[in-house]
C-alpha cells in the first residue's frame, strides 16, 4: 500500500484520511461497494420506520370509529409513511444496488465520480435525518407526500412540519440528482472493452434510463418545493389564491416529477427481475433488444402522462383524453416486457430459489398493479374511483408487488456477492410465502373498498357501510407482512454471521459480477475484463457457444495487473453535506447558522476541487 | 500524477478523475467531466423551464399593480444583456486559449468574463432597486412581483456561482498552476457560463421583449 504524493499547495497539504478499516474508513470512503453497503443498511432502517408508520395506520383502521390514533397523528403518519418509503427506503435501496453492482456489471473499478458518489449518500442520510427529526421538533408535516398548497402554506399549516418536509426533500433530492449524473456517465463512459451498449446487462440499462428520469424530473419538483418554501418563509404570494394564484401550477409541477418518479422506482425493479429470471431459467433473456427499447419507451412516454393525476381538477375533455390515451399507451411497452419475461421462463430449466420466487411474485403482482393502473387511466371511471382506496391498492401493487418484491429478490440474489455469505434458502422461502399472502390480504381488499367508496386519507369510518370486514382482513394482512419482513431481516442478520461462505459464482450466473470473488476485492477486477458477449460469464463457461471468440480474451486476462491505482478517501463530501444539513436547521431557527453552513459547504467545495486525489496503489497479488 | 491542483470543475467533476480519463480513454471518447456537465445543463434546463413556465402563467394574474407592462425597462436591460453576451465571447476566447495551451492567457480572458458578469449584475441589481424604489414592487407586493424576483433571482444566483467558479480557475491561471491537461476544466466552466447566458436570452425575450410587445 503506497500513497502518491507530489507537490503540495495549501489545500493539498490538508490532512487526508488514511484509515483502511474502522469508523473513519467508512465515513471517508469513496469505494462504490462500501457506499452501496451504507445505502443498504440506512435504507433498511428507514424502511422499518416507514413500516411501523404503516402498521399504526392499519391498526387505527382495523375497525370502525376507532380512536387509537387521532386524526392529526394519522395525517402525519400517512405523510411520513409515503415520504419515507419512496425517498428514504425504496429509492436508496435501489441506489444501493446501483452502487454495488453497476461498476461490476460493466467491468469497471469504480463509478465515474467516486467522491460525488459519497456526497450523494451523505445527502440522503442527512436529508432523511433532517426530515425525521421533525417528529421531535414540533411534529412532521401532515400535508401528504405531495404537499399541495394552499393547505401546505403557513396560514393553514403553522409550525415547522412542512418546512422540515420541504427542506428534507430538497436535501435528499440534491443527493439523488448528483447520483443521476454519476450513473449515466459511469454507464456510458466506464464500460470495459467490448462491453457495447447492446451488451449491457438489463439492470445497467434500466439504471441508465432511471438516471435520465431523475436528471429531468428532479429539477421540476425542486422548483415546486422552492416556490412553496418561499411562500412559507419569506411571505411571497405564489400560491395565495387571494392574490390571484392558480394552485394547479403546483399540481402540474409536482406531477411532472411525480409520475416519472413511479418509473424511477419501478424500472430498476424490472432490471433486477431481468437479471434473475435468465439465471434461474438457464436461458438468455428473451427479446433483449426489445427489452432495451421498451425501457426507453417507458421512460420517454412516462414524461407525457402526468396529468392523469389531475383528471378531476377540470382540465376539460380534450386534455383528459390526451393524457388518458398516453397513459394507456404505457401499457404497451410494459406488456411487451411481461411477455418477454414469460418467454424467458418458457422451456427453461427453472430453479425455485428464494430469489426466483420473489421475482416470479413480482411478475404476478406487478401485473395486477399494471392492470389496475389501466383501469385508473380511463378518465370517466377515474372520476368515480379517484381518492378512494382503489388508488391505494393500485399503487401498493406497483410499489410493493413491483418494487419491493424485486428488491428482496435482489437481496437474496446479490446478497452473497455483497456480504460474502449465503442467505438461508428455507427462511427465504418462508419469507416469500408470508409476504405474498400478507401482501395480497392487505392490498387486494383495498381495491374492493375503493369501489365500495371508501375514501383514502381519512382516519376512520362509520360502521355499517360494508367497510368493516375488508379493513379487518387488510390489517391482519399487514401484520403478516410485518412478520415476513422480520423473518427476512433475521435471515439476513444471522446469515451474515453464520451463513455458508459464498463462492464466486453461487447461482451459475451469466454476468461479470460472478467472475470475481465474494465479497468483492477493493479493486473489483484484478484485470479489466474483455467482453465478447451479452452473457459473458455464461459463454466463458460454455465456450462452444462463443464460436472461438472467448479463448483469446480469456488468455489476455490471465495475469493480474501488478499495481492498481485506486482513489483514496476524502473528508470533503461529508463536510459539504454537513454544511448544508446544519445550515438547513439555521434556515428554520437562526439565520447566522444558515450562512455559516453555506460557508462551510463552499469551503468544502473548494477543498474538494483542490485537495488532490489521495490516490493509492493496490497490488492484487499482495496483502489484499 | 497530481491532476488535482486546479479543477474548479471539481464541484461537478469530482476531483482528479482526469487522471483516469487520461490513462484509460472513456468508452464514448468524451471526458467524464464534460459528459456530466452536459447532463447538469440538461437538468438545469428543466429547472429554468419550470420557473419560466410558472412566470408565464402568473405574470398577469395579480389583483393589484404594478403589472409587467408598467415596469419593464427595455433599454437598460438591453445594455445588461449585451454585456452578458459579450462575456460569452471572452469566455469562448478563454476556452480557445486553453485548447491552444496558453494557460496564462486563460486567466486574462476569464477575468474579463467575470467583469462582464459583474457589469450585468450591477445593472440588474440597479433595476431591482429601481422597481422596488420607484414602483413599490417587492416580492410581497403581488404575484407578479413574487415570480419576477424569484425567476430573475435564481438567474442571478447562477451568474454569481459561475463567477466564483471562473475565479478559482483564473486564480490558478495567474499563479501558474493551471496546466495544459486542465483544459477540459476550462471547457466545462465555459459550457456552464454559455448556458447561463442562453437562459438569460430566453428570460429577456419572454419577460421583457414580449411584455413590451404587448403579448
Amino acid at each position: 500500500m503506497a500513497t502518491i504524493t507530489v507537490e503540495r499547495s495549501f489545500w493539498q497539504a490538508l490532512p487526508k484520511p488514511k484509515a483502511e478499516s474502522g469508523f473513519w474508513s467508512w465515513v471517508t470512503t469513496v469505494d462504490h461497494k462500501r457506499i452501496g453497503i451504507l445505502y443498504f443498511w440506512t435504507s433498511i432502517v428507514f424502511f422499518l420506520i416507514g413500516g411501523v408508520e404503516a402498521l399504526l395506520m392499519r391498526l387505527q383502521l382495523a375497525g370502525p370509529n376507532q380512536t387509537i390514533i387521532g386524526p392529526d397523528l394519522f395525517n402525519q403518519l400517512f405523510t411520513m409513511h409515503a415520504t419515507t418509503m419512496i425517498f428514504l427506503a425504496i429509492m436508496p435501496l435501489t441506489a444501493s444496488f446501483f452502487n454495488y453492482f453497476i461498476p461490476l456489471l460493466i467491468g469497471a473499478r469504480d463509478v465515474a465520480f467516486p467522491k460525488l458518489n459519497a456526497f450523494s449518500y451523505w445527502m440522503f442520510l442527512l436529508g432523511g435525518i433532517f426530515l425525521n427529526s421533525s417528529w421531535f421538533l414540533g411534529g412532521p408535516s401532515d400535508a401528504g407526500w405531495f404537499g399541495y398548497p394552499n393547505y401546505s402554506l403557513k396560514e393553514y399549516n403553522p409550525g415547522l412540519g412542512v418546512d422540515f418536509w420541504i427542506i428534507g426533500l430538497l436535501l435528499t433530492g440534491i443527493g439523488t440528482l448528483v447520483s443521476g449524473f454519476n450513473f449515466i456517465v459511469t454507464i456510458l463512459n466506464m464500460r470495459a472493452p467490448g462491453m457495447s451498449l447492446m451488451r449491457l446487462p438489463m439492470f445497467a440499462w434500466t439504471t441508465m434510463v432511471t438516471s435520465f428520469l431523475i436528471v429531468f424530473s428532479f429539477p421540476v419538483i425542486t422548483v415546486a418545493l422552492l416556490l412553496s418554501l418561499f411562500d412559507r418563509l419569506f411571505g411571497t404570494l405564489l400560491f395565495d389564491i387571494f392574490a390571484g394564484s392558480d394552485l394547479t401550477v403546483y399540481h402540474h409541477l409536482f406531477w411532472v416529477f411525480g409520475h416519472p418518479e413511479v418509473y424511477i422506482i419501478v424500472l430498476p425493479a424490472m432490471g433486477i427481475v431481468s437479471e434473475i429470471l435468465p439465471v434461474f431459467s438457464r436461458k438468455p433473456l428473451f427479446g433483449y433488444s426489445v427489452m432495451v427499447f421498451s425501457t426507453m419507451l417507458i421512460g420517454f412516454v412516462g414524461f407525457g402522462v402526468w396529468s392523469h393525476h389531475l383528471f378531476t381538477v377540470g382540465m376539460g375533455p380534450v386534455v383528459n383524453t390526451v393524457f388518458a390515451l398516453a397513459t394507456m399507451i404505457i401499457a404497451v411497452p410494459t406488456g411487451i416486457k411481461m411477455f418477454n419475461w414469460i418467454g424467458t421462463l418458457y422451456g427453461g430449466r427453472i430453479r425455485f430459489t428464494a430469489a426466483m420466487m420473489y421475482a416470479l411474485g413480482f411478475l404476478a403482482l406487478f401485473l395486477i398493479g399494471g392492470l389496475t393502473g389501466v383501469m385508473l387511466s380511463a378518465a370517466p371511471s377515474n372520476a368515480q374511483i379517484h381518492h378512494t382506496y382503489f388508488v391505494v391498492g393500485h399503487f401498493h401493487y406497483v410499489m410493493i408487488g413491483g418494487a419491493l418484491f424485486s428488491l428482496i429478490a435482489a437481496i437474496h440474489y446479490w446478497g452473497p456477492k455483497m456480504f460474502g455469505r449465503m442467505l438461508d434458502e428455507r427462511l427465504g422461502k418462508i419469507g416469500f410465502w408470508t409476504l405474498f399472502v400478507g401482501f395480497n390480504m392487505t392490498f387486494f381488499p383495498m381495491n374492493i373498498l375503493g369501489v365500495l367508496g371508501m375514501p383514502r386519507r381519512i382516519y376512520t369510518y362509520a360502521a355499517g357501510m360494508g367497510f368493516e370486514t375488508w379493513n379487518a382482513i387488510s390489517t391482519v394482512g399487514a401484520l403478516i407482512m410485518g412478520l415476513s419482513i422480520l423473518i427476512t431481516l433475521y435471515n439476513l442478520l444471522t446469515s451474515l454471521r453464520r451463513g455458508e461462505p459464498a463462492p464466486a459464482d453461487p447461482w451459475d450466473g451469466r454476468t461479470l459480477e460472478w467472475t470475481i470473488p465474494s465479497p468483492v476485492p477493493e479493486y473489483n477486477f484484478a484485470r479489466i475484463p474483455h467482453v465478447s458477449s451479452r452473457d459473458e460469464l455464461w459463454v466463458r463457461k460454455h465456450p462452444q457457444l462463443a464460436h472461438g471468440a472467448v479463448a483469446e480474451t480469456a488468455a489476455a486476462e490471465e495475469a493480474p495487473e501488478e499495481a492498481i491505482v485506486m482513489p483514496g478517501g476524502s473528508y470533503m463530501p461529508l463536510l459539504v453535506a454537513l454544511g448544508l444539513f446544519v445550515g438547513s436547521y439555521g434556515l428554520l431557527y437562526y439565520m447566522p447558522v444558515f450562512w455559516g453552513g453555506i460557508a462551510v459547504s463552499l469551503l468544502g467545495l473548494v477543498g474538494w476541487a483542490l485537495e488532490g486525489d489521495n490516490l493509492r496503489i493496490v497490488r492484487p497479488g499482495g496483502s489484499h | 500524477m497530481s491532476q488535482a491542483s486546479v479543477t474548479a470543475a471539481g464541484r461537478l467533476a469530482g476531483h482528479g478523475e482526469a487522471a483516469h480519463a487520461h490513462h484509460h480513454p472513456t468508452s464514448l471518447g468524451i471526458p467524464n467531466q464534460k459528459l456530466a456537465t452536459w447532463l447538469f445543463i440538461a437538468s438545469e434546463s428543466m429547472f429554468f423551464a419550470s420557473l419560466i413556465t410558472t412566470y408565464m402563467v402568473f405574470r398577469y394574474r395579480s389583483v393589484v399593480g404594478p403589472h409587467p407592462d408598467e415596469v419593464v425597462n427595455i433599454p437598460l436591460t438591453t445594455v445588461s444583456t449585451f454585456i452578458l453576451l459579450m462575456s460569452s465571447l471572452t469566455m469562448a476566447l478563454g476556452v480557445s486559449a486553453a485548447h491552444r495551451g496558453e494557460m496564462r492567457a486563460v486567466g486574462k480572458y476569464l477575468a474579463l468574463t467575470i467583469l462582464g458578469g459583474l457589469g450585468f449584475l450591477v445593472i440588474q441589481f440597479y433595476e431591482w432597486w429601481h422597481l422596488a424604489h420607484d414602483f413599490g414592487l417587492t416580492w410581497r407586493t403581488n404575484i407578479f412581483g413574487s415570480v419576477f424576483y424569484i425567476l430573475t433571482g435564481f438567474h442571478k444566483a447562477h451568474v454569481i456561482f459561475g463567477m466564483l467558479w471562473l475565479s478559482v480557475i483564473a486564480i490558478s491561471s495567474f499563479r501558474g498552476t493551471l496546466r495544459k491537461e486542465h483544459a477540459v476544466n476550462v471547457d466545462v466552466a465555459g459550457l456552464y457560463w454559455h448556458f447561463v447566458d442562453v437562459v438569460w436570452i430566453v428570460i429577456f425575450t419572454l419577460v421583457f421583449l414580449l411584455t413590451e410587445a404587448g403579448v
